[in-house]
């Protein structure tokens, strides 16, 4: 007979302890100052949920969180659809497999706040190679001006970053599909789009949703790029949450509201990635089935 | 239906191949009757697959062409080929319900719906799945992964050839009888040219009207299973055909005289050599256990039920010998000697005909 003890959890001990005070000691100060009031000398005041309440009802944050969501749908309309294509038309093996793999990864091993220079300087329109060109062919075009300059370029910045992080995704996916569904495919005559939406979309089904879970919480998080590109100007137009937060935070010192809509932010993207593991788990389950 | 011609085919997956051992597939010059059902037996690796997919227009020979009743097809791709054809693994398209599925090569043909309804419907009731036609592809077992993959074949009733690449390697065994003969009855049915390819011998056996065996990129011998097992025509057919495989003597031969070991013993007949490496194959069915002939000793015996296998060693080779299940096998030494008709005698592997049996076809 199997017996039971509870000894198991002493082993577990070291991480708890770990995580306690990497995580959730952090999360308890955050938590600590949503419900009260300083004013300076590390004097408290009992607030309750006044900070949530004001956080709720300002217009500033959810102007915020809309451009956030504005963001993130556009940069997955884009970034999805592109890396699948990519992904497909990449080479299936042979030097030239190799040589695009390696050109992909490229972006992703340059860290943020390089991304953000390289854009930076690269739109500026007196020494970057995209403002000068746009601006002598007559294109109106300036990132700390215009509202659509602005946007456009910090869109097709995260584009640049991370397609190839879905197409990499997207690709590995691809490379699991055995020759004979293709050749089946072929006997079936089954066009290029049966091909497509039967055998090669099926199979990418669960590398892409990951695709969109990270690219999602990821791009709902962005920071730095922006920051270094646009600094969220002109006006409020690039200020996404983060950004904001950091300006309530660190710029104002309103630790009670920061700490309030952190925690409020913190929320939605752990309701949010929860409901992209139910969806995968039920499709792994009607995998399985 | 149509006739398929193998005109000087010949394939290396090389993209300069030099010498003979670049190929995949040696050269080969062959025609496959209409309506016939043909088995392509072979070890893996031997090129069966490759043969394969060539007839079917998944890959274009290197060299040579290949015909349908007379037409060239070597450069038309698979859909203008007219084939079906059924993979070792089942290929479900996973999205699609078993009747999609089933429809799916008919409606990319374009076909009116209520004919794609009624071939649908039919070959449902013939693959046993009429009752989950309804269901997703997806959840199914392998077994009925793989006959919905054949019945996406046999919906096509028009097609020039139905081809098949073991296509029973991950059903259950008494599910494989039943597919074999559904397969059998369709071919008796319709009467479609199809080829088998597998590297089970009693698969082979049972479904084809001619078995194509291949070793080494080469088809070795074209023939019905009792010429297989009578006469094989390559070395490598005795082997790989009968359950134990044909014995091979190094021999000499000297007119109607051979030489095996110290043993020396009449053929009655002459065979046409050419001085090459000479070799007595004889089947263990061919093979009896006597008081006089070569010397060999008994090893093991293994009773299989309806005979026994007599394992022997002569000259430190091991020969197999079947005995009758109510004969004796005494132990240890005895000698053992060969039946009239069971000896093929072969030079450089290949079969030579005794001049006895090219004086009667003559």
């Amino acid at each position: 007979m199997k017996t039971d003890n509870q000894k198991a959890w002493f082993l577990v001990l070291p991480v708890l302890v770990l995580v306690a005070f990497s995580a959730v000691i952090p999360l308890m100060t955050v938590v600590n100052y949503s419900v009260q009031d300083t004013f300076g000398n590390n004097v408290f005041f009992w607030a309750g949920l006044e900070w949530f309440d004001q956080m709720l009802h300002s217009e500033r944050m959810w102007n915020a969180l809309g451009r956030q969501l504005a963001f993130s749908s556009i940069i997955l309309a884009i970034e999805i659809p592109l890396g699948v294509f990519v992904a497909l038309n990449m080479p299936k093996k042979g030097f030239w497999a190799s040589f695009c793999l390696v050109v992909m990864s490229l972006p992703l091993l340059i860290p943020w706040n390089v991304v953000g220079t390289i854009w930076q300087i690269f739109g500026r329109v007196d020494i970057g190679l995209l403002g000068y060109t746009l601006d002598a062919l007559g294109i109106d075009y300036n990132y700390t001006q215009g509202f659509y300059a602005a946007w456009t370029t910090v869109i097709v910045m995260d584009v640049w970053h991370w397609t190839s992080l879905v197409a990499l995704l997207a690709y590995a996916g691809l490379q699991s599909i055995p020759d004979a569904y293709y050749q089946a495919a072929k006997i079936d005559q089954a066009s290029r789009w049966a091909v497509f939406r039967y055998i090669e979309l099926p199979k990418m089904l669960g590398v892409l949703m990951i695709a969109i879970l990270l690219r999602f919480m990821d791009s709902f998080m962005i920071y730095t790029e922006p920051f270094v590109v646009t600094g969220g100007g002109p006006g409020n137009a690039t200020t996404f949450l983060s950004i904001d937060l950091v300006k309530m935070a660190l710029g104002q010192f309103d630790l009670g509201p920061a700490a309030a809509f952190s925690l409020m932010y913190f929320l939605v993207i752990l309701v949010i990635s929860w409901v992209f593991y139910t969806v995968m788990v039920n499709l792994d389950r009607r995998d399985a089935k | 239906m149509a006739k398929i011609t193998l005109s000087n085919l010949a394939h290396s997956y090389l993209p300069d191949p030099q010498s003979e051992d670049d190929f995949a597939l040696k050269e080969m010059t062959h025609d496959w009757r209409d309506g016939e059902a043909y088995a392509l037996l072979g070890s893996s690796g031997c090129g069966k697959t490759t043969l394969l997919n060539i007839i079917s227009g998944l890959l274009r020979p290197s060299h040579g062409r290949v015909l349908f009743d007379g037409r060239d097809v070597t450069d038309h791709p698979t859909a203008e080929r007219n084939i079906a054809q059924v993979f070792q693994f089942p290929v479900v398209y996973d999205t699609m319900t078993v009747r999609e599925n089933l429809a799916f090569p008919l409606k990319n043909r374009g076909l009116p719906a209520p004919e794609i309804a009624r071939r649908v419907q039919k070959v449902g009731d013939m693959i046993g799945m009429e009752a989950v036609l309804d269901r997703k592809a997806r959840g199914l077992t392998a077994d009925a992964k793989q006959k919905i993959s054949l019945g996406r074949g046999m919906v096509r009733e028009d097609v020039n050839a139905l081809l098949f690449d073991e296509p029973l390697t991950v059903i259950d065994p008494h599910m494989k009888w039943e597919l074999r003969t559904q397969l059998k009855k369709l071919h008796h049915d319709f009467g479609h040219t199809m080829i088998y390819v597998t590297h089970d011998q009693t698969e082979a056996l049972t479904f084809a009207d001619k078995v194509v065996v291949m070793y080494d990129g080469r088809v070795v011998q074209i023939g019905t299973p009792q010429e297989l097992f009578e006469r094989p025509a390559h070395t490598f057919v005795g082997y790989f055909i009968g359950s134990p495989g044909m014995n091979l003597f190094d021999a000499r031969i000297d007119g109607t005289k051979a030489q095996i070991g110290g043993t020396r013993f009449d053929l009655g007949t002459t065979y046409p050599l050419g001085g090459g490496r000479v070799k007595i194959g004889v089947r263990p069915e061919y093979i009896r256990l006597s008081d006089t002939g070569l010397p060999a000793r008994v090893k093991r015996v293994e009773d299989v039920g309806r005979h026994k296998i007599v394992r022997l060693e002569m000259d430190g080779a091991e020969v197999n010998a079947i005995a009758d299940e109510s004969g004796t096998v005494p132990d240890g030494g005895t000698h053992v000697q060969f039946v009239e008709g069971g000896v093929n005698v072969y030079e450089n592997d290949w079969r030579v005909a005794a001049r006895r049996e090219t004086e009667a076809a003559a």
